[in-house]
């Protein structure tokens, strides 16, 4: 299959695609302004292309890149739902594309209110008291959230509560942001039986370190896609050890209007707006990770917050004295607010309910129909919610074809893969989420390739085994990149290879 | 689909969620619009926005106004980019993961430096990370931080200090520049980190070639530096040409629209050396397995990251601002070699007329008079509040009030313009002006 040769591989000497506007005002000598020896030796070899270089190397490029757009992409906990096209529009228009992030409050007043209420529509579907909008992911989020937690404590003269919490299936953010919150992270493993909390585990690890503990982080549904029935009991435990609950949102996209986190107990949780709201992913962002909370931690968020006045004017109000400070530049990945806005006003109440019960309904359906075929993880949960883990252990067993193998034949069939080998407990993990917004046709095609893969599995490992076949590059060395890392092109690297086999 | 479940209804679907938690009332929120209705309603808000195209605005601060190509948002926007996710499964992401490798390259054509990852959230959060990897796995020591890098990033930098335990030390300014007496009696051994913005805050030039052997007197201190306004990249001394170890900062402004400040694109790159230490994703180059060993493009060097090593990972960054390196890295392209030569030229310029015409006005006087690029200190005959009040009669937007975050410069305003301003917006800005002259 052809290759596309990297930008720096085409064009010529003196040639551009961008001009520039005109020199109007007289121009002193630049030496005169700046000295000398502050100067640029070495002008920066960025690529000399002309646009029409750049527009067929870029649309190539998007050929070769799979999308929402382009098929079924059953992502587990990555919620890969279609993305309006309206969400895109609203974005650019330049009332909102084309603002200063510092200009005067009376020149921004549908901008703060666009915020103020965003913020209130998420405080309400959160259950919780108020919300910041300034992270600018799901992990940012979980670090703003810990900051707060650990302000929290530190005002109660708790500062010494140095554990936090995660559970075994928990997403990797959630350690990280753990340590970087300068907290240590304590695994707690899953029950077997039922799939959530080992409740056990808990207690004890409160019996005798419930002092230490600052907090525990729990996404919930989990990443089994399992509903932990001992919400309740494990927001009661954990407050009355003197700690906080986080909820991970990663997977709010189950709970739209069904429950709440603030309900379940949780003192913080993040959105991932760019799941649960679809703004797209955009090949791994922009995001955004605003995070809830509830009362007692409303003295300590981040500033500005986006407030009203009796006139009906719109303003930014500075955090209090208590504020954890800033945690990023400006106000929020607003370009990304604006989708989830308009997202949330689509929908209304009703519309976000469907949404988590679609969900939930074509998960449930997958896990249903591809039982046949592949073990389930935790088969003795009678329903998932929005996502479920499949295995390939029996694959594996039989024919040695793996998860990867079958993520990889997958392809093949115009859909891109699960998450695979996540979460880390389940051996041979396949997470699957296919959204809600999935048409019926498209679900019974992908239980149909399922079932084939399968079959193949059995009959002619050899195919899953060395696939994709019809992408455009097969599998690619991973071990090689790790040992020899290339991660920039330069003058005289030889030239992308691959072309020379098609001429 | 329910029948096949064996459920009679949703609600039966619904059974694993606990009574006691379930919301038994329908969500507080304004009603489903129709397509129609709801973009009547967002346009009516974006229109209580005066945005740049109906305002002259000498705005910067972090933030700058900036000509985008029309080739480039029709090329970033197409869906197979903006509908994608990360590159897990690279076979069927080659294109995202190439346009982020030729990122990747072009930001060490910028700064001059060996390695650059797929991006951060912003300039602020780009230069904790720098901090980070300074300061190693066990997140402890000294970073000595000039006053004059922007006011949000050294916010930001606090915020996480206190949460991981490090501390940072500010050193003062001087006409505009970091003090370079304040500066060596800060530095010690103990001093893990410095980082100087260039341009600064002010839009001073700092003199790095001055700076870089005090930094680098301590064999162990890490040079970072940071720049928010990267068309300087095409005049001044490119990082790695004043010993740089490290370079962050904000690409926004190259393809990608303002959007009230984000999303924002965070840039870093560094010496090879510190390539274990990278945080967020990379990507690399390779080949096929097997016999074809045709050249293709992965996520890599994955053990440092959150998803692999967890707690004892380089950062927690997992969602970066890929689709903004994509923009970044078209306009780059477009802009190509001379281009970014005649960018800088041109914001130097047309800012050093506007601050000569400025200067010139009585009462109206540059507060400094160090080397600057396109942004410049003035000091005003009025309150800067209401200087803003007056210049609004205009459509114009004057510069930012410095006096938010540097008490002696109460009355003082950074003005910035680039290559969006022409003679005749900076010289209804002087005319302006000079109804308040003293």
């Amino acid at each position: 299959m052809s290759v596309e040769p990297l930008i720096f591989e085409k064009g010529a000497p003196g040639r551009r695609a961008a001009t520039l506007p005109a020199l109007d005002v007289p121009a002193e000598p630049v030496e005169g302004l700046v000295p000398p020896h502050l100067l640029r030796q070495e002008p920066a070899p960025l690529p000399e292309v002309s646009e029409i270089e750049i527009v067929r190397h870029y649309t190539h490029l998007s050929q070769r890149n799979f999308g929402v757009d382009t098929g079924f992409y059953p992502l587990g906990s990555c919620t890969m739902k279609y993305n309006p096209k309206l969400h895109e529009d609203m974005a650019a228009l330049p009332g909102f594309a084309l603002l200063h992030p510092l200009q005067p409050e009376s020149t921004v007043q549908g901008a703060i209110q666009l915020e103020y209420e965003l913020e209130q529509y998420l405080a309400e579907i959160a259950g919780m008291a108020r919300v910041t909008l300034q992270p600018s992911a799901g992990a940012h989020g979980e670090l703003t959230g810990l900051m707060l937690i650990k302000a929290y404590h530190e005002q109660r003269g708790e500062g010494h509560r140095n554990l936090v919490l995660i559970p075994d299936n928990a997403h990797g953010t959630n350690p990280a942001s753990a340590t970087l919150a300068g907290y240590r992270a304590v695994e707690i493993k899953t029950d077997p039986a039922t799939g959530g909390l080992d409740m056990d585990r808990l207690r004890s690890l409160l019996d005798s370190q419930g002092g230490q503990v600052a907090a525990i982080m729990l996404t919930n549904p989990n990443t089994l896609g399992i509903f932990d029935q001992n919400a309740v009991e494990i927001a009661r435990l954990v407050h009355e050890a003197g700690g906080q609950l986080y909820y991970d949102g990663a997977n709010a996209n189950a709970v739209l209007g069904i429950t709440r986190p603030g309900d379940m107990g949780f003192d913080v949780v993040h959105f991932n707006l760019h799941k649960t709201c679809s703004t797209p992913h955009g090949g791994g962002g922009p995001g955004a990770g605003p995070i809830g909370v509830k009362e007692h931690l409303v003295p300590f968020l981040p500033g500005p917050l986006p407030a009203k006045d009796e006139q009906g004017n719109y303003y930014w109000a500075d955090p209090g004295p208590l504020s954890i400070g800033k945690v990023r530049a400006n106000t929020g990945n607003f370009g990304v607010l604006v989708r989830a806005y308009t997202y949330i006003r689509t929908y209304g109440p009703e519309g976000l309910l469907r949404v988590a019960q679609s969900a939930i309904l074509n998960a449930n359906y997958l896990r249903h129909e591809l039982a046949s075929d592949y073990e389930i993880a935790f088969p003795q949960v009678r329903l998932c919610q929005h996502e479920f883990v499949a295995t390939a252990q029996r694959q594996k067993q039989e024919s040695g074809v793996t998860a990867n193998d079958i993520a990889k034949r997958l392809l093949d069939f115009g859909m891109y893969a699960p998450t695979v080998y996540f979460p880390l407990i389940v051996h041979e993990a396949m997470m699957i989420e296919p959204t809600e917004t999935e048409t019926r046709e498209t679900l019974d095609y992908f239980i149909k390739v399922m079932r084939q893969i399968a079959q193949e599995a059995r009959s002619n490992p050899e195919i899953v085994k060395t696939a994709p076949h019809t992408t455009p590059v097969g599998r690619l060395d991973q071990a090689l990149a790790a040992r020899r890392p290339n991660l920039r092109w330069k003058p005289g690297q030889e030239a992308t290879h691959g072309l020379g086999q098609l001429l | 689909m329910l029948e096949r479940l064996g459920l009679r209804s949703m609600e039966d679907l619904l059974e694993p969620v606990p009574e006691e938690v379930r919301l038994r009332r329908p969500l507080n929120l304004p009603p489903a619009l129709a397509e129609p209705d709801l973009k009547r309603l967002m346009m009516g808000m974006a229109a209580r926005n005066k945005s740049l195209d109906r305002v002259i605005s000498f705005l910067g601060a972090g933030s700058y106004e900036r000509a985008i190509p029309s080739v480039v948002p029709h090329l970033q926007r197409r869906s197979e980019f903006v509908t994608s996710y990360t590159p897990y499964q690279p076979e069927v992401s080659q294109g995202m993961l190439q346009a982020i490798y030729e990122f990747q390259t072009m930001v060490c054509q910028l700064t001059g430096l060996d390695i650059a990852n797929a991006s951060l959230y912003d300039g602020a959060t780009a230069l904790v990370e720098a901090v980070f990897m300074a300061l190693g796995p066990g997140g402890q020591g000294e970073v000595v931080i000039s006053a004059a890098i922007d006011p949000q990033y050294r916010r930001v930098l606090r915020t996480y200090a206190h949460a991981r335990g490090f501390s940072v030390r500010e050193v003062a300014t001087e006409n505009g520049v970091t003090s370079l007496t304040a500066l060596e009696a800060a530095i010690g051994p103990q001093t893990v980190a410095v980082a100087i913005q260039q341009p600064n805050f002010f839009g001073c030039i700092e003199d790095v070639k001055a700076i870089e052997p005090l930094v680098h007197r301590h064999s162990r201190t890490v040079f970072i530096s940071v720049t928010s306004e990267p068309a300087s990249f095409g005049l001044l001394a490119s990082p790695a040409e004043y010993q740089a170890d490290i370079a962050v900062g904000e690409l926004m402004s190259f393809g990608n629209p303002l959007s009230f400040g984000g999303p924002a694109l965070g840039f870093l790159a560094a010496r090879e050396r510190f390539l274990r230490l990278m945080p967020g994703r990379l990507v690399g180059q390779t080949v096929e397995e097997g016999s074809a060993r045709q050249t293709g493009y992965v996520l890599t060097l994955q053990a440092r990251e959150q998803h692999i090593r967890r707690e004892r990972a380089t950062s927690n960054i997992c969602t970066n601002q890929s689709l903004l390196a994509v923009g970044a890295t078209i306009y780059m392209a477009a802009l190509g070699k001379e281009g970014l030569r005649e960018l800088a030229a041109l914001c130097l310029h047309k800012a050093h007329y506007a601050q000569r015409q400025i200067g010139a006005l009585p009462g109206f006087e540059p507060a400094f008079s160090a080397p600057f690029f396109d942004e410049f200190v003035i000091r005003l005959p009025i309150s800067a509040n209401r200087l803003q009040e007056h210049l609004l009669q205009y459509d114009i937007i004057g510069g930012y009030d410095l006096g938010r975050d540097y008490p002696d410069l109460a009355n003082h305003m950074l003005f910035c313009v680039t290559e969006m301003r022409t003679r005749d917006d900076i010289d209804r800005l002087v005319a302006a002006l000079k109804e308040v002259a003293a």
